[in-house]
């Protein structure tokens, strides 16, 4: 399979089963819509072809292109052959938990208004993590990961920082018991920013290799969507803050992290926002929510929505070239020493390899799935987990999905978010649409910014 | 070649018979939580 597309001047043409990425000439790239799979290379151009592009280009540049594109198919660079449908198939896949989310806060001091998480309740009551549930959320997963070394763990809410003296507690707790069962600990924490003070950001800096900060761009995008309790908006008060953690992270190893809604499509802006503030590491995602709301993304913003996302690869480069670059989450791809076939295909491991632990030691496959009854695997307390909702996630890959069969971003999204397949469809192999109109688009995007970057070395 | 540029090594058969170590990270920690990208993962084993 491949895709071809033009962005940024560009002719771009993506084999899909090899993972290669190609610029061509428009003559290789009008060519190849002669071509159909499986390709058979001939000893010369078939005449079909010829007759297609006589008028366009000459017979020497046509002769070549045609024996360029068999020297591809021959080293295996093009019309490359899915051979990755059978060890889906015959995938007899032993998973170990290997991350968790910690929810340290069923509570928050914000009353975000997209809040997937119902402004830090997750449908059930407010409440903290207490440390003994979090010490046992970390012997589990301790004893759940068998050989594998490197476990993450995320503090996540509501608002960790509502339950600071927890976080330490935990933190300290699988340090040590890191050591003594050859663990590696890397720990995550999400933030508000509203408590953030000099004090948790030192311990912060010790301790996190990652810290995702939560804002949504400017100061008008940002207080429409996130504000107090009392109404207020919370730009001013964490702006710089978050500026400061940053420099103080020398400006690596952490996301100011937004939403974009109905609200605020031309997006762009609020990620260009972060940029002039001296942010390097961006993210600002599209909002998932029910069409019922005022602020949801629906089917009638998609053109919008990706003309937005063209902008910003626009401006990116441009950016990029002057010397002033920086890093937007979707927008960053590795394409030489990226993950393997085999994470590709199984995706972000919810319900298996990484799961949710609630504020009160409940396990949920991932974050977004807590407080869904339905989706209970246990409790830490016990250290065992409902192995048949496991086995159900654990055998969901691309391969499972219909959607996905033919699509050309399987590999890079690896499926899609199971939680919104859930969701909006009711089953997790079948992947909620509009994340994947924005998924390709962004992909698109993406690729096309390493192609530039790429070349302009 | 004079028609086309390939930008990178097309190895993602070869990692399907050699990865699948697991050590690398669990994407949805990174940032998103709301959405699923891996290809912006880096591989563990790569110097």
């Amino acid at each position: 399979m491949i895709h071809k597309y033009k962005q940024l001047g560009l002719n771009i043409v993506m084999d899909i089963y090899s993972g290669a990425v190609h610029v061509v000439d428009d003559v290789m790239y009008d060519m190849l819509d002669y071509i159909l799979e499986p390709f058979t290379p001939e000893t010369v151009c078939p005449d079909f072809i010829k007759e297609g592009l006589k008028d366009k280009y000459s017979k020497e540049d046509i002769e070549e292109s045609y024996n360029e594109i068999c020297s591809l198919f021959r080293n295996g660079q093009l019309f490359t052959d899915d051979c990755y449908a059978e060890i889906a198939e015959n995938w007899n896949k032993q998973s170990v938990v290997k991350a968790l989310c910690i929810h340290i806060a069923h509570d928050c001091n914000l009353r975000c208004k997209y809040c997937f998480a119902d402004t830090g309740e997750y449908h059930g009551s407010r409440g903290f993590m207490n440390l003994e549930t979090g010490k046992k959320a970390i012997d589990f997963v301790i004893n759940n990961s068998q050989n594998r070394r490197n476990i993450e763990i995320d503090y996540f809410g509501g608002e960790p920082l509502m339950n600071f003296d927890v976080v330490k507690g935990i933190t300290e707790y699988a340090k040590e018991q890191g050591k003594l069962h050859d663990k590696n600990f890397r720990f995550t924490i999400t933030t508000n920013g509203i408590l953030l003070n000099d004090e948790i950001k030192e311990y912060i800096n010790e301790n996190m290799s990652n810290v995702v900060l939560s804002v949504d761009g400017t100061k008008e995008t940002n207080d429409r969507m996130r504000y107090r309790v009392d109404g207020s908006g919370t730009y001013d008060a964490i702006m710089p803050k978050f500026i400061d953690l940053a420099n103080s992270r020398n400006q690596d190893n952490y996301y100011v992290r937004g939403t974009f809604t109905a609200f605020n499509t031309d997006f762009a802006k609020d990620v260009l926002h972060f940029a002039d503030l001296g942010f390097k590491q961006t993210s600002v995602e599209p909002v998932v929510a029910p069409e019922t709301e005022d602020y949801a993304l629906t089917d009638k913003h998609i053109d919008e929505v990706c003309r937005e996302y063209e902008n910003l690869t626009e401006e990116y480069v441009k950016r990029y070239d002057e010397g002033k670059g920086f890093n937007f989450f979707h927008f960053m791809v590795d394409l030489d020493q990226g993950p393997c076939a085999i994470k590709r295909l199984s995706g972000c491991g919810a319900g298996h390899e990484y799961l949710a632990v609630a504020a009160n030691g409940d396990i949920y496959p991932c974050h977004q799935f807590v407080g869904n009854e339905k989706f209970l695997m246990g409790n830490v307390a016990d250290g065992k987990i409902d192995m048949e909702i496991s086995k159900k996630f654990e055998r969901s890959n691309v391969y499972t999905k219909e959607k996905c069969k033919n699509c050309f971003a399987k590999f890079y999204c690896s499926g899609g978010c199971s939680a919104n397949a859930y969701n909006f469809n009711g089953d997790i192999n079948e992947p909620y649409e509009l994340a994947c109109v924005f998924e390709k688009k962004r992909l698109e995007c993406a690729i096309a910014i390493e192609a530039h970057k790429k070349l302009s070395i | 070649m004079k028609h086309v540029q390939t930008l990178n090594k097309a190895n993602l058969k070869d990692t399907a018979k050699h990865g699948g170590c697991g050590e690398c990270q669990t994407s949805c920690q990174s940032a998103c939580k709301t959405s699923c990208t891996v290809a912006n993962q880096k591989c563990e084993q790569a110097n």
